[in-house]
């Protein structure tokens, strides 16, 4: 490693403090503008700080759009979604990685071969088939597809091939049964991954746009990134209006990151494909 | 937590084979297979009805003239016969192309900067990661709605200080750079996240002994750097390509595909296509060629990042 304390060492860490202010200007800026009148976002040249400091447009957005309800959709959505990738996922990871029965290996190709499909190439017959269900605009609707996040089963499979198995066999001799042993050694040996990539997945699912998109057409079902697209359109030009809003719709998320900020980033190594 | 060691794993492995192969009677085998029968189940049901399914559907759709919901009359080739003259394809293709072209090796080679420039700070670090970061974990319309203010044609802070007017997101020629680097300002903390992880998995052995032997900064960074971080220069490439072949989201909100249709991209086609113009068959198709395009894209991928190993 070179000195740090050089001219270009100086010089390169000057630059890569440039850079990091440029990088955060667009949220500070969101953040500035919310925190004004209206008319002074519009002033030339523009108001560096928020002169005066306002949140009206907080309550405002607060009051007036159907966030709560979004917040609530999301919130929902993302639990129960969250929930049921992980014990699916894990249960299915765990008899991939400790039982053996028929048709174990077409089973996991048939897995792995998912990957290869893109989801969104499926959205028409998918659509179509919960349109069959009656379920457009419901939480089934926008749950259960995204459940299916193959990449979790094979994390947990690695993670319970690396338990060593005379536990496993310990516990078999004791007269444990399947799901005993999985819930009393497999799981707590791997919590931290199980947290990691719980709140990753929970991220993915709150930050989803694209089948909450597609499948909710009333506001009411909509979740906080599809129903933020719809306030814009009826508030017109009022953009500190329209900063508030798009704070408050990053905002737990944001908040969610900077306390978990190393579970998240070893969820995310892990479902980069890189192990934690 | 137990870390996962090479040797416990072969071991795992081993034992495996041993004691849960040849079960000690034949009750105990159906038992396990009941058990895990009963494991699998609730994933499996879940992935045949809304993975499965879909997929073996969206092929035999393609050959119907289907509306967005129910079936359709076989029509064999007939969609894709159309779609080689339709001129919206061959431009969603280019478009798609074009913003692949903008966004892939720069998120990268920006990914990579970040790393090398967050690495080296010690006190600061965790700040900078953070602005880095952070726009990623920000949903897409969030950012969207942050860049049309900040690029707004009339009170938009860049067109104040440059005392310009310029609607960037209605001229044909900027409007799909502008999505690329709106994307780039996003993601890119991820890459950085996964470049960071290779740098500090390089040991400090090697940077160690390269200094004793007077080796310069560039010496080292395509000595041991670059090589060393290759594997992930790959994964990051190959995941950035998947990613952005499948881009929709930033532009629906950011310019509709326009102006003029000059960034609508492929996804935005099968959507336009299935849920604006009801034409399910025909949607269904230009989603198989769109698989097809993902999947020789990485394959050709593969074989050029494979060689570039050396």
């Amino acid at each position: 490693m070179k000195n740090r304390m050089s001219v270009p060492g100086i010089a390169g860490t000057v630059f890569t403090i440039f850079m990091a202010l440029v990088w955060i200007f667009p949220i500070y800026w969101a953040i500035v503008t919310s925190l004004k009148l209206e008319s002074k976002t519009m002033t030339n040249p523009p108001q560096w700080i928020p002169i005066p400091l306002t949140f009206a447009n907080y309550t405002r957005v607060l009051g007036e759009s159907g966030l709560f309800r979004w917040y609530f959709n999301s919130f929902f959505t993302s639990i129960i979604t969250t929930f049921l990738v992980i014990v699916l996922c894990a249960l299915c990871g765990f008899a991939i990685s400790q039982l053996s029965f028929p048709g174990k290996n077409l089973l996991y190709w048939l897995l792995l071969a998912g990957f290869m499909i893109p989801g969104q190439a499926l959205i028409v017959p998918l659509f179509s088939m919960l349109a069959d269900f009656g379920w457009v605009n419901s939480y089934q609707g926008l749950i259960l597809p995204q459940v299916i996040a193959v990449i979790n089963i094979i994390i947990y499979k690695q993670f319970f091939d690396s338990v060593p198995v005379e536990l496993r066999d310990s516990a078999i001799i004791d007269g444990a049964s399947t799901l005993r042993i999985f819930r009393s050694i497999y799981m707590p040996l791997n919590m931290g991954i199980t947290w990691a990539l719980a709140i990753v997945t929970f991220i993915g699912i709150w930050n989803n746009f694209f089948w909450p998109f597609l499948i909710t057409t009333s506001e009411s079902m909509m979740t906080i990134p599809v129903g933020i697209t719809q306030v814009t359109d009826s508030f017109g030009v009022q953009y500190a209006r329209t900063m508030a809003m798009a704070v408050l719709a990053g905002l737990p998320v944001v908040a969610g990151y900077l306390i978990f900020q190393k579970r998240v980033t070893e969820g995310i190594m892990m479902t980069a494909g890189l192990k934690g | 937590m137990a870390q996962p060691t090479r040797q416990n794993r072969k071991k795992a492995n081993e034992t495996f084979s041993v004691a849960m192969k040849p079960p000690r009677s034949r009750r105990r085998k159906l038992l396990m297979w009941r058990d895990a029968a009963l494991l699998i189940a609730p994933f499996t049901l879940l992935y045949l009805v809304f993975f499965i399914f879909p997929t073996l559907r969206v092929v035999q759709l393609s050959f119907t003239d289907a509306p967005l919901i129910g079936n359709g009359n076989f029509v064999g080739l007939a969609n894709y016969k159309r779609l080689l003259g339709d001129f919206l394809f061959w431009k969603s293709l280019k478009n798609t192309g074009y913003f692949v072209l903008l966004t892939v090796i720069p998120n990268t080679l920006f990914g990579l900067m970040f790393a090398l420039m967050v690495v080296r700070l010690k006190r600061l670090r965790s700040w900078v990661l953070a602005a880095f970061f952070l726009p990623n974990m920000l949903t897409v319309s969030v950012v969207t709605l942050i860049w049309q203010w900040l690029l707004d044609s009339q009170f938009g802070v860049f067109n104040l200080l440059l005392g310009t007017k310029f609607a960037v997101f209605s001229n044909p020629d900027w409007a799909m750079p502008a999505v690329a680097f709106i994307t780039i300002w996003w993601t890119v903390g991820f890459n950085m996240l996964l470049f960071i992880a290779g740098l500090q998995a390089i040991p400090k052995e090697y940077y160690e002994a390269a200094s004793i032997d007077g080796a310069t900064g560039n010496q080292i960074f395509f000595g041991i750097t670059w090589p060393l971080l290759w594997p992930i220069t790959a994964l990051v490439l190959t995941l950035q390509l998947i990613a952005q072949l499948k881009i929709f989201d930033q532009v629906w909100l950011l310019t509709r595909g326009g102006p003029f249709n000059s960034t609508i991209v492929m996804l935005q086609f099968v959507y336009r296509e299935a849920f604006q113009n009801f034409r399910g068959g025909y949607a269904s198709a230009i989603s198989i060629v769109l698989f097809l395009v993902i999947m020789v894209a990485s394959i050709v991928q593969f074989w050029i990042l494979r060689s570039g190993r050396r």
